[in-house]
């Protein structure tokens, strides 16, 4: 699954998409028609709904980026840094969205399927779930993707296996060229099945940038659960694109967090859930904190088809400086979805003078016996809480780190793993104090 | 040790504080008692340095530093408490965290190395017993939906956990049951050393029973229009404020 393509990236972006060669593998045909998707839609501009506020084209023209599908290689020392103090779990190491075996330390047993994607297509969840999803085809990215992606982790769980120890996966992301890397995973967890996974991103020092365009599917089939934390330790040299499609069945229960840290300047995760099965619960967690001029856009989609299903999302964000965030929460509750609940709460903080946040409920309610609310805050400083903190001879910059991880905690205190919990708030502190 | 001289303050343009004059000695209790809106929280307010107060004249000096130059976290730093007539709650921000954060950043101040965590669980144990705290709320969320007296009495802990030199009460007996204001004045009255000063504000005599004052004065529309012993607070019990306040606008209208 190797192809450089040394056309100018974004020419071949916006005109001649033709030239881009697809990987010749038994994904052709799927391959094609994603790339003809793309090619019909083009990439998004802010005339396009799901993009009104993130300028997607600014960031593909900043740098002569290149398509780079070639393994890379990492050393422990880089993977370490992603380590997460006092969690005991397994670690699957991928760079550019290549697993390195020799880092990683997979778990293994009967049942449990965890391999690169390229090794896995004649797995049997492969071809039943690999872009199946409905809402990936109608967005231009992640038709990119599928049309070009070279390799990421593929995982299947067969029913009634329950992994031990969370699995924390490290991606490492490394280029001596500014390279576009399209990582691209499959992750199902069939009936009663259930695991943990941790996501952290490490960015070698280095002059040369990085544009992560990465999908990852995620089937959660009956009665199974899925832990998914995506920790996004940023850096100044990385652009994050990072969609998530799942899909529910019956009784599954999927918690999905994700944690946006400085200093990316662009960072879109695209996450949307389809329930295809009745009595699911679905919590959509979100914390990011960003400061200088970062651009933050959660843009989430819950896809209620079902009766009897529970969704519950929360964002929050921390705003320093001059950055800029976007949230779009859109629930649809199809007109069979009867007794669905879908909660929806976007809170901020603003603490630069020039920080901003938009923020768009999209509410699509087809069934009457639902339901449904969404809110929305933008506040700064509890000066009353300040003062007090104050008062008993707290600085100024920890109370404000104290009072910033008071405003995370209905997004942290949800974290079911004590080492992690830790280390978010820990990160919070670290950077509030700095 | 504190020195208060000819202190105006406003808050939003209005004049609150119209020339208040104290000295505070080491080993000092001064009660503050005196009618609704007189200025008695502005007064502690100023001090502990509540930033919507401005300071138009006057000055403070505490062990011979000026106060009033000092953020808020430093005049804690340096020996000053206040405990608030109304605790604020703050949802996420864990008692224990709090008074870690508190205590150690305190100690950093004065040259001291952060507490080791046996030593801060021992420090807290032998604290909270000073006024009965509830263990349980250890961990809660500082403050929220504390009763009243729970809230008080995390305001004296506090004050035993820091170990300030001047410590201003302000009606730290307003919303407390009988046996929780002897609890809580016991705390007090076991504080208290030949080093240590209080102001306690006040509306009733009855806890200047059980923490008996050197020294009562009455604030009335933003300054001390009577100072005299622990019988000024039953005089005052007795007969209200009115007779004072009617001597004062004599006064004024001279
Ligand atoms: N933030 C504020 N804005 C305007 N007026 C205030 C403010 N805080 C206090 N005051 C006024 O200052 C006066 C004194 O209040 P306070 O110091 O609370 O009195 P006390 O504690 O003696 O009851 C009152 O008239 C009150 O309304
Ligand atoms: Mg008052």
């Amino acid at each position: 699954m190797t192809s450089d393509i040394m056309i100018p990236f974004y020419q071949a972006l916006t005109e001649d998409v033709t030239a881009l060669s697809a990987p010749q593998d038994s994904l052709q045909d799927t391959r094609r028609e994603a790339l003809e998707r793309f090619a019909a839609a083009g990439l998004p501009t802010l005339k396009t709904e799901a993009w009104r506020f993130t300028n997607i084209q600014r960031f593909l023209k900043e740098y002569p980026y290149e398509f780079s599908n070639t393994p890379a290689t990492t050393t422990a020392n880089v993977a370490d840094e992603a380590a997460i103090a006092g969690l005991d779990s397994y670690r699957i190491v991928l760079v550019n969205g290549h697993l390195q075996a020799s880092l990683s330390n997979l778990p293994e047993g009967k049942g449990i399927h965890i391999g690169a994607m390229s090794a896995s297509t004649d797995a049997p969840g492969f071809s039943k779930w690999f872009n199946q999803q409905k809402h990936l085809s109608t967005e231009s990215l992640a038709n990119l993707n599928t049309a070009l992606f070279a390799d990421g982790l593929f995982i299947e769980l067969q029913a009634n296996v329950v992994i031990d120890k969370p699995i924390h996966l490290v991606h490492v992301y490394t280029s001596d060229r500014h390279a576009f890397v399209q990582p691209r995973h499959l992750w199902i967890l069939h009936k009663n099945a259930a695991a943990t996974i941790i996501e952290s991103t490490v960015h070698p020092k280095q002059e040369a940038v990085a544009f992560a365009n990465s999908v990852t599917e995620v089937v959660v089939l009956e009665n199974a659960e899925l832990w998914h934390y995506n920790v996004q330790q940023g850096a100044e040299n990385f652009r994050n694109v990072n969609t998530t499609a799942a899909q529910q069945g019956a009784d599954s229960r999927y918690h999905h967090f994700s944690f946006t840290l400085p200093n990316t300047p662009l960072t879109r995760n695209n996450l949307s859930v389809i329930l295809k099965g009745s009595n699911t619960e679905t919590n959509l967690k979100g914390l990011y904190l960003a400061t200088g001029s970062q651009h933050v856009d959660n843009h989430t989609f819950m896809d209620h088809l079902q009766p009897n299903c529970n969704s519950n999302e929360h964002y929050k964000g921390v705003l320093l400086d001059t950055a800029n965030a976007v949230f779009t929460g859109r629930i649809h509750v199809h007109q069979d979805a009867q007794k669905t609940n879908a909660f929806q709460q976007n809170n901020n903080m603003l603490l630069g003078d020039k920080a901003n946040i938009n923020s768009q409920p999209q509410l699509e309610i087809y069934a009457d016996d639902v339901k449904c609310s969404h809110g929305f805050t933008a506040g700064q400083f509890d000066e009353e809480a300040m003062f007090y903190l104050r008062a008993r001879g707290i600085g100024e910059e920890s109370a404000k780190a104290l009072l910033v991880n008071a405003f995370s905690h209905d997004v942290t205190d949800e974290i079911a793993v004590p080492a992690l919990q830790d280390y978010i708030q820990g990160q919070i502190e670290a950077i509030m104090n700095n | 040790m504190l020195t208060i001289k000819n202190l105006h303050a406003e808050v939003e343009g209005k004049k609150i504080l119209k020339g208040i004059n104290l000295e505070i000695n080491k080993g000092e209790m001064h009660a503050i008692m005196g009618p609704n809106g007189s200025g008695k929280s502005s007064l502690a307010s100023v001090l502990a340095g509540r930033d919507n107060y401005t300071v138009t004249e006057g000055e403070v000096w505490f062990n011979g530093k000026n106060l009033l130059e000092m953020s808020p976290e430093d005049r804690a730093r340096e020996g000053v408490f206040l405990a608030f007539q109304y605790p604020v709650e703050i949802p996420g921000v864990s008692n224990i965290n709090f008074l870690k954060t508190a205590v150690n950043e305190v100690r950093t101040y004065k040259g001291l190395p952060p507490l080791e965590a046996k030593e801060f669980l021992k420090l807290t144990k032998e604290k909270q017993q000073l006024v009965d705290f509830n263990t349980n709320l250890m961990n809660r969320s500082l403050n929220e939906g504390f009763s009243g007296g729970e809230k008080k009495r995390n305001e004296i802990f506090q004050l035993a956990m820091l170990n300030p030199q001047l410590a201003i009460l302000d009606e730290t007996d307003s919303g407390l049951d009988i046996d929780a204001l002897r609890i809580v004045s016991n705390g007090v009255n076991k504080l208290r050393d030949a080093e240590k000063s209080f102001v306690v504000i006040t509306h009733y005599q009855r806890l200047l029973e059980y923490i008996v004052p050197d020294f009562v004065h009455v604030l009335y529309n933003g300054r001390i229009i009577k100072t005299g012993t622990k019988e000024l607070a039953l005089e005052l019990e007795e007969k209200g404020y009115d007779w004072l306040k009617e001597a004062e606008h004599e006064k004024e209208s001279v």
